[in-house]
């Protein structure tokens, strides 16, 4: 995977990133509010510090009927993007910063699931003054 | 919402490219399915695991030996292994007075917390142990759920299916196997002429 470029944001600002997520064909994972409380819902986070994650926004999912549930269930498949709101300090140093964060799920196709897994995650955050 | 008070100016839009995730999935299987007992000769012996029932109680695969065993990894977060569960019960129930056990080997991490009271809710009547990366590997590293294994009165492995199949392929298995009878006489490896197994059938 290609190292992704710093992200421009100013001290006391505020700013959205787009994460982009591509599953195999054929599997899906859950939403990020599935409708049975066994299920894993899909979940992004990230460290708190200089940067404080006000909101991630998860897409519209896509209801799939599937025979374990009475009802269509919620999931993600395909390509799809996880936006997070931050808010930046204003006492962040103009410089480099690279934020932790990690994204819980869970994939299943049809047929068979796989282990839930945490995959660690670091943006790059370019700061300047305000 | 601080969103919602900030000017949409003040909002910058980035878009992270070259940060994409890919999830990808670590095992694709390929997922057998119909009936298709190995014959006698072909099959391995079961690795043995000792694991705690949720009442603390030892259950030692190797104890069920002289048993048609269905032994079925699954989790709670599994929803084809969810299609299963009645099937099971219900094989536990129609069989078990015909020397049939099923066992279920949970792989959520949470363990007992989490699987206790899916066991309650789901009335699942057969053994249920929480399994761990160490019996997962003795099967070769369980990381498709459901998997099933058709273990014969010998303790060999008859059959493994990774994913959901049919519940009738799990029946015709099961019931093939306990035509034989318990105390069956062995004729070694080599099975009998259009047979697929190694025993020879009493008269």
């Amino acid at each position: 995977m290609p190292k992704p470029e710093p992200v421009p944001a100013k001290a006391g600002g505020t700013v959205e990133v787009k994460l982009p997520v591509q599953l195999r064909e054929g599997y899906h994972v859950n939403s990020n509010m599935p409708p049975d409380p066994y299920l894993i819902p899909l979940r992004l986070s990230w460290d708190s510090g200089p940067f404080t994650a006000f909101e991630v926004v998860y897409p519209k999912p896509i209801l799939l009927k599937l025979g374990f549930f009475p009802t269509p269930v919620p999931v993600f498949s395909g390509t799809f993007e996880l936006l997070t709101r931050f808010k930046v300090a204003a006492s962040v140093p103009p410089g480099l910063v690279n934020l932790p964060g990690k994204l819980r799920y869970q994939a299943c196709n049809d047929r068979m699931c796989l282990p839930p897994k945490t995959l660690d995650l670091t943006l790059p955050v370019s700061v300047s003054r305000q | 919402m601080l969103a919602q008070k900030l000017s949409p100016r003040s909002i910058r839009r980035w878009t992270l490219f070259a940060a994409a995730v890919a999830i990808l999935a670590s095992c694709e299987s390929p997922i057998p399915d119909g009936f298709h007992l190995k014959s006698a000769n072909e099959r391995k012996a079961t690795p043995d695991f000792s694991l705690k029932d949720s009442t603390g109680a030892l259950i030692k695969l190797s104890d069920f030996k002289g048993k048609v065993v269905l032994l079925n990894f699954w989790a709670t977060w599994c929803g084809p292994c969810k299609i299963e569960i009645p099937w099971f019960t219900e094989f536990q129930k129609t069989y078990k007075d015909r020397d049939f056990a099923v066992i279920g080997v949970s792989m959520d991490e949470d363990g007992w917390d989490t699987v206790k009271p899916y066991v309650e809710q789901h009335k699942m009547n057969y053994r249920v142990v929480v399994g761990n990366d160490q019996v997962s590997q003795l099967f070769g590293g369980v990381d498709s759920l459901p998997t099933t294994l058709i273990i014969d009165r010998e303790g060999r492995i008859a059959s493994m299916h990774i994913g959901l199949v049919a519940k009738n392929t799990y029946q015709k298995e099961i019931e093939k196997l306990l035509e034989i009878p318990k105390d069956a006489p062995k004729t070694g490896a080599v099975p009998a002429p259009g047979s697929e197994f190694a025993f020879v059938r009493p008269n």
